[in-house]
């Protein structure tokens, strides 16, 4: 009997999280411009609409550039500060570890409005490469948890074996830390890239006048005129993200990433 | 002078001292243990050896220059950690080349020195295998084929072998002994297995509480323990009070005992006797008299407990030499002066 | 190499960078926005340097005392009908194979960063009546003709629930992993069925764990923007839409920034009650 129960709880939740996204692939085969459910006939002209559309393609390489770039942003944030967290004893310095999650912790509209105020007041209010910068701030969390948790995995005989042969601090991060800290690095840097990409509030209130990325894209459609477009970038995203947390939990230990992850934010 | 030399070296964490003003020299190619329980301040030692712990008084001379400011990756030494710490990114032969790559060494090169140290080891063919697809056994070698890449001029190693289990650690005990008289490196080994440095050592370093309390050649430290702690810590011994009589003369329980010298001005002393030292005879016959408590019969070895004077003296003794005795019978203990340790207080 | 203090300059020198960065673009930022909100306002979008109070004044109004407590009603809400769906389902999700674990993970993490323009599409187009769950209902003879569901609160709700969800559940997920799984079997063998065993077992001994999920999700929810622009009417905007809504569109900088100040209090409040009830957890 609870057998049962519990395979209905899941088909549930599973239903539940995925009813949304069988719809919106629905609609995104429609023949015609129509967001109808079930689709009148099947295309996938709307697919091919993402990169033949003048529009949606710049969003498209807009927010694949903002990804791309904010999150190495983020990684080079987060690398040198924990290994300094790691390596020195400075207590003082976990300050800056506060810093680095309070943006995420906190509600976004508060990020997105203090970078508002200050590229206003800067005078570089709706420059492109400000949305980088906001998204590496935003999204510094990500890289800065998988990281300490991947520093605190290294045993430390590992390093001093190292030393006990001969290397140097620069050798032994390059020879030892860096080749085991790089899944992490490699996580940290997808974990916030997939975020980046669907991230809305940040670059709408710092960039969203001058530079159309496809969250806001979507969003002006929705107001403007339906079109399936809206349903296959959606189902791309969705896509997109369950192959690169694919790779991940491929190349790494996802339960443990998620176990350390949620119990440092909580 | 060549080797290496301790002076008044103290490491202090905080309040504790972990280390005190300690004294030490290893002359060249000599096998070293360091001995004593757990916190005595000998993986301490050890590490300030290694240059990754700094000494907070003292120097550290190697063949006569200064070290102690040395950063280790500048010490040539070689050290094998306890939980041994083989790179788990690398593979067998790699990890053993890893000090060759970092200075640059050609491929030809890392390769040769690589198939050398695999051949000493026992393990030729592995340098590809990856690290964790081998036996507790081969990790420790190949840990120890890592450690002497270069040749180094000291081989540390902490407690290498506490990993193994009883059978493989007394083979390891030898194959490291053998492999270091084999090279004539200066080898350091912290331990807190007694056999162990009985085993392996030139010189047994006994410490407790930060100090040295002992050092000396593994018999001289079993036959010719310098405290109590000493005799106490290295194999079983019987610890008997002594006193200095009217006359001048050692007695033991209130019989006199020839041949026993007193450390000059002492009223009293503990002298320490081996159990396997210690020899029954008829009542009146020996030093002491006393009744046997308890006959405990192991087969290859008969330990009897003798209750003198409120003090329990255990005797060893083989089969062959079994002394028919039962519990309750009253005997003579016999104590021949030179097997009678004087202690120091 | 031993890990010490740092000795001289450049030891510190890996922290210049990171440092930097988030003082200039985190720390500032976030002063010169609690700055702003004590600035005046001029006509026209503009404000001048000052120190009044206000901006501040302003919530004292009924409308924003009413949007402030809509939006605490609709987090709380939220929070609760997360964990009471994620709580059974991630003690479930625990005991599943690690293969399946790791299927569930890589689906909750997909959902979880998607976009709220994407979930408020996707649910919009759920909810309406060309394409939604009306024609189904129609079809199974429960409904006349097809309606749109949406905009209504019970859409806003949906869809800001679809959004937590998976975070609920990513934030249940360690402490239930790491729970004693005999507690359970105890139960078991002293006759408990499985959900009475759920109930009396599992529910205490999670206490703090499910009341620090529950602030978590409640700020996770007043974060929320978009949903209740898409899915909701005007009255159900929450404060985040009016902060948005003011420092874009009525060009009211600093009243926007002393309502942000207002959340930040508000939700710093709840981080310190967080960290409090996780202390007392500990030494439990």
């Amino acid at each position: 009997m609870t057998h049962w129960l519990k395979r209905f709880y899941f088909l549930l939740i599973g239903l539940f999280l995925s009813l949304p996204l069988i719809v919106v692939a629905g609609v995104s085969v429609n023949a015609k411009q129509t967001l109808a459910f079930p689709p009148q006939g099947f295309s996938l002209s709307w697919y091919g609409e993402i990169f033949t559309n003048p529009e949606w393609r710049a969003a498209l390489v807009a927010s694949v550039i903002l990804a791309t770039t904010s999150a190495a942003l983020a990684v080079l944030i987060a690398l040198p500060l924990s290994w300094f967290l790691w390596r020195r004893i400075a207590p003082w310095a976990n300050i800056f570890q506060v810093l680095g999650i309070a943006p995420f912790t906190l509600p976004p509209v508060i990020t997105a409005l203090g970078l508002l105020t200050f590229w206003a007041t800067t005078g570089f209010y709706g420059q492109p490469w400000t949305a980088v910068i906001g998204h590496a701030i935003f999204f510094v969390t990500l890289p800065l948890v998988t990281l300490s948790l991947g520093f605190s995995a290294i045993d430390r005989s590992f390093v001093e074996a190292a030393a006990t042969m001969g290397a140097n601090d620069r050798t032994i991060f390059r020879t030892v830390v860096l080749p085991l800290i790089l899944p992490y690095l490699v996580s940290g840097y997808a974990f916030a890239f997939v975020l980046s990409l669907n991230e809305y509030i940040v670059a709408y209130m710092t960039v969203g006048f001058t530079l159309e990325t496809l969250p806001i894209k979507i969003f002006n459609a929705l107001r403007y005129g339906y079109t399936p477009t809206m349903a296959s970038v959606t189902i791309l995203f969705v896509f997109t993200a369950a192959v690169i947390f694919s790779l991940v939990a491929k190349f790494g230990d996802l339960p443990k990433l998620l176990g350390a992850m949620a119990s440092d934010e909580s | 002078m060549s080797g290496l030399v301790l002076n008044n070296v103290t490491k202090q964490f905080g309040a504790f001292t972990a280390v005190d003003n300690v004294h030490l020299s290893v002359p060249h190619g000599t096998f070293v243990c360091l001995l004593g329980p757990s916190g005595c301040g000998k993986t301490t030692l050890l590490r300030m050896i290694a240059g990754l712990e700094d000494p907070t008084n003292g120097t550290i001379l190697l063949d006569g220059a200064d070290i102690t400011d040395v950063p280790t990756h500048k010490r040539n030494l070689g050290m094998v950690f306890q939980s041994l710490a083989l790179f788990p990114h690398l593979s067998v032969g790699e990890n053993i080349a890893y000090s060759l790559r970092i200075r640059g060494a050609s491929r030809e090169e890392q390769k040769k020195r690589v198939d050398e140290l695999l051949t000493l080891i026992h393990l030729p063919g592995y340098g590809d295998r990856p690290v964790s697809k081998l036996s507790g056994g081969q990790r420790q070698r190949v840990a120890i084929a890592r450690a002497l890449a270069l040749s180094p001029k000291i081989f540390l190693l902490d407690e290498p072998l506490s990993a193994l289990d009883a059978k493989l650690r007394e083979a390891m005990q030898v194959e490291l002994r053998q492999l270091q008289q084999k090279l004539g490196i200066t080898t350091i080994v912290v331990t807190h297995d007694q056999r162990e440095a009985m085993t392996m050592a030139d010189t047994v370093v006994v410490m407790n509480g930060g100090h040295i309390r002992q050092a000396a050649s593994p018999i001289e430290i079993y036959r010719k323990p310098a405290d109590t702690f000493v005799a106490d810590f290295i194999g079983s011994t019987n610890l008997i009070e002594t006193q200095v009589d009217s006359s001048g003369a050692a007695t033991i329980l209130g019989h006199r005992v020839q041949g026993i010298v007193l450390p000059a001005g002492a009223q009293k002393a503990t002298i320490s006797v081996r159990p396997e030292d210690v020899h029954l005879t008829a009542p009146g016959n020996g030093a002491i008299d006393g009744t046997v408590t308890f006959v405990r019969d192991l087969g290859g070895t008969i330990e009897t407990f003798v209750e003198a004077g409120g003090q329990q003296i255990i005797a060893v003794s083989t089969p062959r030499e079994r002394p028919e005795v039962t519990a309750g019978q009253a005997v003579g203990i016999a104590l021949s002066p030179d097997v009678c340790v004087v202690l120091k207080q | 190499m031993k890990r010490e203090p740092p000795q001289s300059i450049a030891d510190y020198g890996p922290l210049f960078f990171p440092a930097g960065m988030l003082l200039i673009f985190f720390v500032v930022p976030f002063g010169t926005m609690i700055a702003v909100s004590f600035f005046q306002r001029q006509e026209g979008g503009f404000y001048t340097p000052a120190f009044v109070f206000s901006n501040y004044e302003r919530f004292l109004t009924a409308f924003f005392g009413g949007v402030l407590g809509f939006s605490l009603m609709l987090a709380v809400t939220v929070a609760i009908c997360c964990v009471v769906l994620a709580l059974p389902f991630t003690y479930l999700l625990s005991r599943l194979t690690r293969r399946l674990q790791v299927i569930w993970l890589v689906g909750l993490l997909s959902v979880l960063s998607l976009s709220e323009v994407i979930i408020g599409f996707a649910w919009s187009t759920l909810l309406s009546r060309t394409a939604g769950l009306s024609n189904l209902l129609v079809k199974i003879g429960l409904l006349e003709q097809p309606v749109a569901l949406f905009p209504s609160f019970g859409a806003v709700l949906t869809g800001m629930v679809y959004q937590a969800l998976p975070y609920t559940i990513l934030v249940l997920y360690p402490a239930i992993v790491r729970l004693d799984p005999t507690l359970m079997e105890a139960a078991r063998t002293l006759g408990s069925s499985p959900i009475r065993a759920f109930f009396n077992v599992l529910v205490p001994a999670l206490r703090n764990t499910i009341m620090a999920t529950l602030i978590m999700v409640f700020i996770f929810a007043l974060g929320s923007y978009l949903l209740p622009q898409i899915l909701g009417r005007p009255q159900h905007w929450t404060l985040s839409v009016l902060i948005t809504d003011q420092a874009i569109y009525q060009s009211n900088m600093p009243f926007a920034a002393a309502m942000a100040v207002f959340l930040v209090l508000v939700t710093l409040g709840l981080v310190a009650l967080t960290l409090l009830i996780g202390r007392k957890g500990e030494k439990a």
